[in-house]
């Protein structure tokens, strides 16, 4: 078959890649560094699909987010065990350095945010939702000059809190943690995320580039509450981690 | 089963890897044209069930846009429910 000449073709074919180093993020959710060989780079926002192959052929495929801008050929991914979870588990609790599996990407062109866009940047995460926000939030630092951030992040308790040092050491970012379940440092009682908090979070006078992601019933509720805001739905940019994530 | 709840999907986002590689471009930035109520969506906004393959919702009217089937050799893309879909050509500026 021939291809039209005018189309980018993607390259989206599995590589290998070898875990090079681990770091415990919160007692359920550790950070895996892989080496790929020839890893194109990619963009803040972007995920990878991994696959995971049993000796008897079995495979198992899920989707987890970049951690950490371009760097060569790493990539870094932070993951969440989930109780039961047939990928997540595994990768918190049994993967070793120097293990391998296969993963696909840079994969996705929406759900992302490059450092030369303008417009100030609004980021709400569940869960782990913050994984991809993380590296918008460190591809960030990486520029002169970068418009303004504001992140709102819901955990259900302080232990839960992902890269809780880095966030409050981020020069020139406003960060508020909500906790839904223990709230800690704070007078806003624990609770799900609610329009106070996105009115409270939201820079004045102007829609800010807003990227929405975590649990997709999270991702939901705050759009809803965004658009219920006035907020222009061209300005949002959304990724669901599907029923899981936690928050 | 693919029921339609508030939970149990993820986005256009989340099933690019498949999608794109069945496609060979970048499936999210593809805008899909629903075939019954017209609205035109970007692939990164459907609704995406995992059940018969993974299928991809209208996020107006979750009206089905599109079915991919994998298997180890082919994938099955099923568009019907899209009336049309328009592609950036690259060279263009980026959104
Ligand atoms: C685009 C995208 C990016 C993603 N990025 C990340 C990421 O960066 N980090 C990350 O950790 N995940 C991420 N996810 C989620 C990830 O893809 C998997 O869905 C997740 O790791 C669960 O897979 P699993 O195989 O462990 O669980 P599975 O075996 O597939 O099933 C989940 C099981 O866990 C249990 N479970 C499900 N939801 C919950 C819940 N809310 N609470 C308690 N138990 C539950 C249930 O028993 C369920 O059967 C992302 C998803 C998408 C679509
Ligand atoms: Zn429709």
């Amino acid at each position: 078959m021939t291809e039209p000449a005018t189309i980018a073709r993607l390259r989206l074919g599995w590589r290998v890649a070898t875990a090079v180093e681990i770091r415990e993020v919160t007692p359920t959710a550790r950070t895996i560094v892989f080496d790929v060989p020839g890893w194109p780079g990619h963009a803040a926002g972007q995920h990878v699909d991994v696959k995971l192959t049993s000796s008897d052929g079995y495979s198992a495929q899920r989707s987890y987010s970049i951690a950490a801008p371009a760097d060569g050929d790493r990539v870094e991914l932070t993951v969440q065990r989930l109780p039961g979870g047939e990928v997540s588990s595994y990768l918190v609790d049994e993967l070793v350095v120097g293990d391998q599996l296969e993963l696909r990407g840079p994969i996705g062109g929406w759900f992302t945010w490059h450092g030369t866009e303008t417009m100030p940047v609004l980021l709400v995460a569940g869960g782990s939702g913050i994984v991809p926000i993380m590296t918008m939030v460190r591809q960030r630092a990486r520029i002169a000059d970068p418009p303004p951030f504001t992140l709102l992040y819901s955990v259900r308790t302080p232990a839960d809190i992902y890269y809780d040092a880095e966030l409050r050491s981020r020069p020139g970012l406003d960060v508020t943690i909500l906790f839904t379940r223990k709230a800690f440092g704070t007078n806003r009682p624990a609770g799900r995320i609610g329009p106070d908090d996105l009115a409270a979070a939201r820079p004045s006078g102007m829609d800010a580039r807003t990227y929405i992601c975590g649990p997709t019933s999270f991702v939901e509720t705050v759009s809803v509450l965004l658009l219920a805001q006035g907020q222009n739905p061209g300005t949002i940019r959304t990724e669901r981690f599907g029923p899981s994530g936690g928050r | 089963m693919s029921t339609i709840s508030d939970s149990d999907h993820i986005d256009g986002n989340g099933a690019a890897g498949p999608f794109s590689e069945a496609l060979g471009i970048d499936a999210t930035n593809a805008v899909l044209t629903c075939a019954r109520c017209a609205r035109p969506s970007r692939f990164a906004e459907a609704r995406v069930y995992d059940g018969a393959g993974l299928v991809a919702r209208c996020p107006e009217c979750t009206s089905v846009l599109g079915r991919l089937v994998s298997t180890p050799t082919d994938a099955w893309l099923d568009l019907r429910g899209a009336a049309s879909i328009r592609v950036a050509l690259p060279g263009g500026t980026p959104r």
